[in-house]
This record gives C-alpha cells, sequence and structure tokens, in this order.
C-alpha cells in the first residue's frame, strides 16, 4: 500500500497550494500543423475547470496535454510548460507512466477493458506492483465506492465489465480511474455517450469527487459545464485554425457576463 | 394540364398490366436466385454426401487404432496417418504461431513503418507461393542439411504455409479493437507491451483463434509440401517410438526428438498414395481416409465455434 501512504502526503502538500496545474505558453503542434497557440490557464486544486467551446477548436487536445495522451501520436511537438505542482510534466527525465498515475483519464465512450469488474478495477493498482489480494480487494472496494457503484455491482465483481449498462460501465472506468489515486481527472465529454439520468448520476459524481480531487472536463453541452464547473476555459480556432482560449474565469462569470463576444455568442447559443 | 391527365390515362391504363408484370418478374428473380442457391449447395453436399458413403463403408473402430497391414491384405488402419498429421500439424502451429502472432501486433502497431510495410508485402507474397514450392524450399533448407525426411521438416513446411493467414488475421483482429480500449490503458500508465498483452490480446483473442484454426484446418489438408519433407511412413508409431524411448531409459527430449526426426505420413498424403494403387482394398481405404479428414477437420471447428461462443458469453455478461 505505498501508493496509498505517497499519495496521501502528496494531498495534504497540494491542498495548500491554490493551483493544480498551469499551463504556460503551451503550443501544440500535429507536423507542420499548429493545433493549439498561446495557451495560458491555472487549474485550481479540488475545484472542476471546464473547458467549452465549438468542435475542433483543440479542447480534446489540450485536455490530452495534461496526461501527455498527446504524445502517442507519431508528429506531435508540445511546446511550453506544463506543471503539476510546479514541476514541469514534459521535462527530461519525467516518467510518463508517473505523469499518467497523478493525472487519470477518462474517456468519451466508457471503455471498460473486457474483463471482470473486478479485474478492471484491479488493472491500475496491479500495474503499479500491488499484488496481494487483500489489498486490491480494498482498493477495488474502495474505488467502485467512490465512483458510486457498489450497491449495483457488489454482487457482481466477477462479472464482465461489458454486462453493465453505459451509464453503469462510465462509473466502472471512473473507479478504474480512481484505484490508481490519481491527484487530478481529465474526463473526456464523460457524458456525451449517456442518457440524462445517466448523465447526473455523472455529474452529482463529479460534486462528491472534487473534494478529493481537482477535475478537468472537456465538454459540449453548455448546460452541463454551467452546472457543474468552478471555472471555464472558452476555446476558439483562429484564422490559421490554431486553437486558443479566449477567455478564462470564474464560471458564473463566462455565463453570466462574458468579457469577448465570441464567447457570449457562444454561450448564448448563437453560433457553435 | 392536359399533358399529365393524358399521361395519368395512361398510366391507368396500363397499370393492371404492368403490376402483373412486375409480380411476375419478382417471382421468376426469386425463383432463379432460389435455384441457384440449391445449385451451389449441390456440390457441397455431393462431395460431403459421396465421401461419407465410400468412406463409411470401410470405416470402423479398428481402422483408427490400427497400423496398415502389407499390401493384399485385409483390415489394418491409419492410425499412423493420424498420428503422423496431429504431429506435423502441432510442429506447424509451435512454429508458426508465436512468430505470427508477435509480428502481427508489430505490424498493427506500426503499419507505416518500413518492417511493417516489408512485413505485409511479404506475406502477400508468401501467400501466393504454390504450396509445392514451400515444399521445395523446406527440402531445401532442413531435408537435404539433416539427411533425412522428417516430421519435424513437414512441420516447418506447414508452418510456412500458415503464416500469412495467422498474421493476416492477427493483424485485422487487433486494429478491430476500439481505439479506446488501448488509450484507457495508456492513460493508466500501462506500458506498450503491457496492454498489448493485457488488453488486445484478450479483447482480439477469439478472431486471433478463428483465423488460427482456419489456417491449421487448410494446413491439415494440404498434400503437396510433404511429398518431398515428411514423405510418408507406413510404420510411424508414436506408441512404439515412446515405449521403446522409455526401454533404453531416455528422456522426454530424446523421444520428442525421435517422434519428429523421422518421416512420417499425414492423411491427405496417404489418401494421396492409396487412392492410385493397384490394390481395391487400399483404394477403397483412401476413401475412408478422406472421411477420417473431413471429420478430425470438422471437429476442430465444432470446437473452436464453441469455445469463441462460450468466451464471447462469458465477456458480454
Amino acid at each position: 500500500m505505498n501508493i496509498t501512504i505517497e499519495t496521501q502526503t502528496q494531498l495534504t502538500a497540494t491542498a495548500m497550494a491554490e493551483n493544480k496545474m498551469e499551463v504556460r505558453d503551451v503550443n501544440v503542434h500535429y507536423g507542420k500543423f499548429q493545433a493549439l497557440t498561446d495557451i495560458n490557464m491555472t487549474i485550481a486544486a479540488n475545484k472542476i475547470t471546464a473547458i467549452i467551446g465549438p468542435s475542433g477548436c483543440g479542447k480534446s487536445t489540450l485536455l490530452r496535454s495534461f496526461n501527455r495522451m498527446n504524445d502517442l501520436v507519431g508528429n506531435a511537438r508540445v511546446d511550453g510548460q506544463i506543471l503539476l505542482d510546479g514541476a514541469d510534466i514534459n521535462a527530461a527525465g519525467v516518467d510518463v507512466v508517473d505523469v499518467r498515475r497523478r493525472v487519470g483519464m477518462v474517456f468519451q465512450r466508457p471503455n471498460p477493458f473486457p474483463k471482470s469488474i473486478y479485474d478492471n478495477v484491479a488493472y491500475g493498482p496491479r500495474l503499479y506492483g500491488i499484488r496481494r489480494k487483500s489489498d486490491l480487494d480494498d482498493l477495488v472496494e474502495k474505488s467502485i465506492k467512490q465512483a458510486a457503484l457498489w450497491d449495483e455491482v457488489k454482487d457482481k465483481l466477477h462479472q464482465s465489465g461489458l454486462s453493465i449498462s453505459g451509464g453503469q460501465q462510465q462509473r466502472l472506468c471512473i473507479a478504474r480511474a480512481l484505484a490508481v489515486e490519481p491527484e487530478v481527472i481529465l474526463m473526456d465529454e464523460p457524458a456525451s455517450a449517456l442518457d440524462p439520468i445517466s448523465t447526473l448520476r455523472i455529474e452529482e459524481l463529479m460534486q462528491e469527487l472534487k473534494k478529493n480531487y481537482t477535475i478537468l472536463i472537456v465538454t459540449h453541452n453548455m448546460q452541463q459545464a454551467a452546472r457543474v464547473s468552478d471555472y471555464t476555459a472558452m476555446m476558439m480556432i483562429d484564422d490559421r485554425r490554431a486553437g486558443m482560449v479566449i477567455e478564462f474565469d470564474e464560471t458564473k462569470n463566462i455565463f453570466t457576463r462574458p468579457k469577448d463576444k465570441r464567447t457570449e455568442d457562444y454561450v448564448t447559443g448563437r453560433f457553435g | 394540364m392536359t399533358a399529365s391527365t393524358h399521361f395519368q390515362i395512361l398510366i391507368e391504363k396500363n397499370q393492371a398490366k404492368l403490376s402483373a408484370r412486375r409480380k411476375v418478374t419478382n417471382a421468376a428473380m426469386l425463383a432463379l436466385t432460389g435455384l441457384m442457391t440449391l445449385l451451389a449447395l449441390v456440390p457441397l453436399f455431393w462431395i460431403v454426401g459421396y465421401v461419407i458413403y465410400k468412406g463409411g463403408q470401410y470405416i470402423n473402430l479398428d481402422f483408427f487404432i490400427n497400423l496398415p497391414r502389407p499390401l493384399g491384405m485385409e483390415g489394418g488402419g491409419v492410425r499412423h496417418a493420424i498420428e503422423g498429421t496431429l504431429v506435423i500439424t502441432a510442429l506447424a502451429a509451435v512454429f508458426a504461431v508465436p512468430p505470427g502472432i508477435l509480428a502481427a501486433f508489430y505490424a498493427a502497431r506500426y503499419p507505416n513503418t518500413p518492417l511493417g510495410i516489408a512485413l505485409r508485402f511479404s506475406t502477400d507474397v508468401l501467400s501466393g507461393v504454390p504450396s509445392i514450392v514451400i515444399g521445395l524450399f523446406a527440402y531445401a533448407i532442413i531435408v537435404k542439411p539433416m539427411g533425412n525426411y522428417s516430421a519435424l521438416a513437414g512441420g516447418l513446411a506447414m508452418a510456412f504455409l500458415m503464416l500469412p493467414t495467422i498474421i493476416r488475421t492477427t493483424e485485422e483482429m487487433i486494429k478491430l479493437v476500439p481505439h479506446n480500449l488501448r488509450e484507457g490503458s495508456l492513460a493508466l500508465g500501462a506500458a506498450e507491451w503491457k496492454t498489448s498483452i493485457s488488453v488486445l490480446f484478450p479483447a482480439a483473442l477469439n478472431g486471433i483463434v478463428t483465423g488460427f484454426l482456419l489456417a491449421l484446418a487448410r494446413a491439415a489438408g494440404e498434400t503437396a509440401p510433404l511429398l518431398f519433407t515428411a514423405l510418408g511412413n507406413e510404420r510411424y508409431d508414436i506408441r512404439t517410438i515412446i515405449n521403446n524411448g522409455i526401454a533404453q531409459k531416455q528422456g522426454v527430449f530424446q523421444i520428442l526428438g525421435r517422434i519428429v526426426d523421422q518421416p512420417a505420413d499425414s492423411l491427405p498424403l496417404t489418401l494421396w498414395k492409396y487412392a492410385q494403387m493397384p490394390y481395391p482394398e487400399r483404394v477403397a481405404q483412401s476413401w475412408a481416409v478422406a472421411l477420417v479428414l473431413m471429420i478430425l477437420v470438422l471437429l476442430v471447428n465444432i470446437f473452436a465455434r464453441l469455445w469463441v461462443e462460450s468466451r464471447k458469453r462469458r465477456l458480454q455478461g
């Protein structure tokens, strides 16, 4: 259970710090194409930060920069700094595995592995060398409880993760991400493939999770951003089709008195 | 207005005739496609039925458990060919599966690298090479240097034959695994190799097994690559090899070596040889061999289906 002890000390240390992550002058290129230009923003600890904007404006690219998932795209290049507790996650010598353990991710479509519910959640801890059955049992139960799924699956932990409903699958994926005890959770439109009731449950869950985690969410759904987030970044593409953050503020300001005309047009539904 | 009423009158006049014609055409086409479907089924049932009819007359338990009797004598079986087929296909699987599956993982992950492109190109070429050429190649690289025909050489020739099918189906199956499963694993911090083994491989396993068995069934039915590799051996008898080995206090590897290091027969090879012999007994037996071969391939397919179905049910819950 080394992970737990470590994480808890880290958590107490970072609870003091106001900003969990910070983006400084980030530019992302795919080959010659510039996908993101001069991004600057801060991610407040234990808050929910939403990224909104029209399709193709680079929201997902930005989100994927926070756990270096852009590394997987062969010709992607990230310039600038992305700091996690003040340390650049792209610096030489930083282990990408460590970054991804501390910054977890939940995807647009539920993607449970074709394994049992238990093995889905235990997958992450096993990667980090946790083998003792009692430790795994504890972690699995704790994570599924945190994801508000325990009562629904406690009697069928050894059934396939694909046998439960889409909304349950998404909460299973959240449990899977929580099981490695991350500090930040990235959510890429986590409810867009779900029905309204499942969506509501995910949103309630996010409110619960932000007590212990820092959450970053990309969403197409403006009401969702307004309902759940504390801060909102509004993105747009410039004339070279590169994405940029045109306004970043507390969510209530973005939705009630936006400073940028384009933000106002977007959040009031006039375009986008 | 006049034109449209004019047309309306014409259409109404033709309505009955056209409708009847449409119905007739429809019925005719339906009958034609149905007839052709039946026609396409004829060779299948004919072949299977004829083999069962001709082979069934000769088949009995003795045929499976006995070795061939000397020419001209009644009875005897083809245990040597069944054992040889099993040994040769098992060797082929051992040689072809590990490199085939690993290469497919590489090609699926890095399709546009020089190595990935070379692999795809050479599997295409290899799958087009006539099987007898592959047999000749195995003769040159195994039989000649070793100085004798062997099950090992036959297994290797079969492996070359299976390799392209295994690589291509595995590659396709891995590509069919949803991209976000892979990302889900990587986002938890898993390395690429770990993701491949723990997520991609299980997710693609049903298709990989199906592809492997198709390749195996094809190899088990091949004759040409064995002509100058396994050669044929009417006295191939695993039980005797093992018993002799134990009597001479040989180790497991020595005994295994003896099993693969001598000429072996296979069902298609036996069929081919028996069918052209001037002894009615042997010709009759060749039909029975055909039936055994068909049953063997069918059994493999049924097992594969059952396994894949039960696994699917388990995974979908």
